[in-house]
């Protein structure tokens, strides 16, 4: 097909040409009353042809200078707002994967700060349970020698308590009976009560 | 207008030369003046309206900008992807009629597209470019729209004929439908302006009276602006329908 621009150009070029044909046709159409059909009327054939050649201006003017300011302008404007809407898609995309990095790297630096801290619990708690270990094992260690001087102790006041007894004891039973008794018969009987004691002691 | 008693309504289509001998001479009336006025009008409203091209348009170049779409999807809808290349024609077509009609309405100017003659030689000129866009794309398949499809062969010498007729009474319908249409209202107009003025002669109550006619007047304003826009519109969206049916295969 040809181009219709051409097409239409051409068509008035043929139009506006064969006007004076219709101009030479016209003089008959002569109709009294209204000045619309005064075909005699020169002004009425010649405002035809002004016409023709003012709209053939007034179409060329319109297709080569102002239709395409127009367009310029729409045509840009789409562009711009296509331009601006790829730029937000594109920021979209690039916020949606620095919000995404952002989760990812915060998941991961607690769980390296979770393992972190579950390293170092379960260091204290071994080092507390050693410490307590070392250190009720040195507390045995002191209450079992503590318990030795103790008992060394006690034994050693027994000792010394069984003169006393044997003392208090003799001079009582003098006193009692009037009579001296024998020193080695009542040592063995407050030796007799002490070893009761001792081992009543040691039983408790 | 009226002249003394009587009243002549036509007389407002009158041509008259202008610019004396030389005027006379070129053919040259009020009505290619008013063409001339119409078109820089429209050249003027586009060219001050696109001047500052924003991205965010102001009100003139919203205007311009929906004219020019308007005229754009009227043509691209109706024609098909072929419109785009005959939208410079209609919008040339749309807006050279609606200036002329609007112009018409400013007292004391010229409606150019009351005359049959412009207005036949646009139809003629839309009837012709339709004829030679159709022989160039359709060639001789051109004429077998004359015929009906599934028509019967005997009912051709009927048929064709009244086809051709139905044909070549388009230019003829769409020139009258507009000059009509114009000399109607321009006529209206007269009619009632007159009463105004040979009803304010007649005293206190005429001057009461006339206030009906005015009225009817200012109301018939509002009708021929609506009249205006849809008698170009009219003549464009026919134009395109010719133009698709020529560029259809």
């Amino acid at each position: 097909m040809r181009n219709p621009v051409s097409l239409i150009r051409h068509s008035l070029v043929a139009g506006v040409s064969s006007l004076p044909l219709l101009m030479a046709a016209a003089p008959g159409a002569h109709a009294a009353g209204m000045p619309q059909l005064d075909f005699r009327n020169p002004l009425l054939t010649g405002q035809v042809i002004w016409g023709a050649g003012i709209f053939l201006f007034f179409y060329l003017a319109l297709r080569s200078w102002a239709l395409p300011k127009v367009d310029t302008v729409l045509a840009s404007r789409s562009q711009r707002i296509n331009g601006d809407l790829d730029q937000a898609r594109a920021a979209k995309v690039d916020a949606d994967n620095a919000v995404r990095e952002l989760n990812e790297t915060k998941k991961a630096a607690a769980a390296e700060a979770q393992a972190h801290l579950d390293a170092v619990l379960d260091e204290e708690r071994k080092q507390t349970a050693s410490r307590l270990a070392e250190l009720g094992s040195k507390l045995e260690v002191e209450i079992a020698s503590a318990e030795k001087a103790v008992a060394e102790e006690r034994s050693r006041a027994l000792e010394s308590l069984k003169p006393i007894a044997s003392d208090v004891t003799e001079a009582l039973v003098q006193k009692l009976t009037g009579t001296k008794p024998d020193r080695v018969r009542i040592e063995a009987a407050v030796a007799k009560v002490a070893a009761e004691k001792s081992t009543i002691s040691a039983i408790a | 207008m009226a002249g003394g008693s009587s009243i002549n309504v036509l007389e407002q289509f009158e041509l008259h030369p202008v610019l004396g001998g030389l005027g006379e001479a070129l053919s040259l009336s009020q009505a290619p003046i008013f063409m001339v006025v119409a078109c820089v009008l429209v050249l003027a409203f586009l060219h001050f309206g696109m001047k500052p091209a924003a991205v965010v348009p102001g009100r003139l170049q919203a205007a311009a900008e929906i004219c020019y779409e308007f005229i754009h999807n009227l043509a691209v809808d109706t024609i098909g992807p072929e419109g785009t290349a005959f939208f410079p024609f209609i919008f040339a077509l749309f807006f050279f009629i609606l200036a002329g009609n609007y112009l018409g309405l400013i007292p004391f100017s010229y409606t150019f597209t009351s005359h049959i003659a412009v207005t036949f030689a646009l139809a003629l000129m839309v009837f012709l470019i339709a004829i030679i866009v159709s022989l160039k794309v359709q060639g001789f398949k051109f004429f077998a729209h004359f015929m009906p499809a599934g028509a019967p062969v005997l009912l051709a010498p009927l048929l064709v004929p009244i086809e051709i007729l139905s044909f070549l009474s388009r230019p003829v319908s769409l020139s009258i439908r507009l000059f009509a249409n114009m000399v109607a209202g321009h006529v209206m107009f007269d009619i009632f302006a007159s009463f105004v003025i040979m009803l304010a002669g007649l005293g206190f109550i005429g001057d009461v009276l006339a206030v009906g006619p005015l009225v009817i007047n200012i109301a018939l304003m509002g009708l021929e602006l609506l009249v205006g826009a849809l008698q170009a519109y009219v003549f464009a969206i026919l134009t395109c329908i010719y133009l698709r049916e020529a560029v259809s295969h």
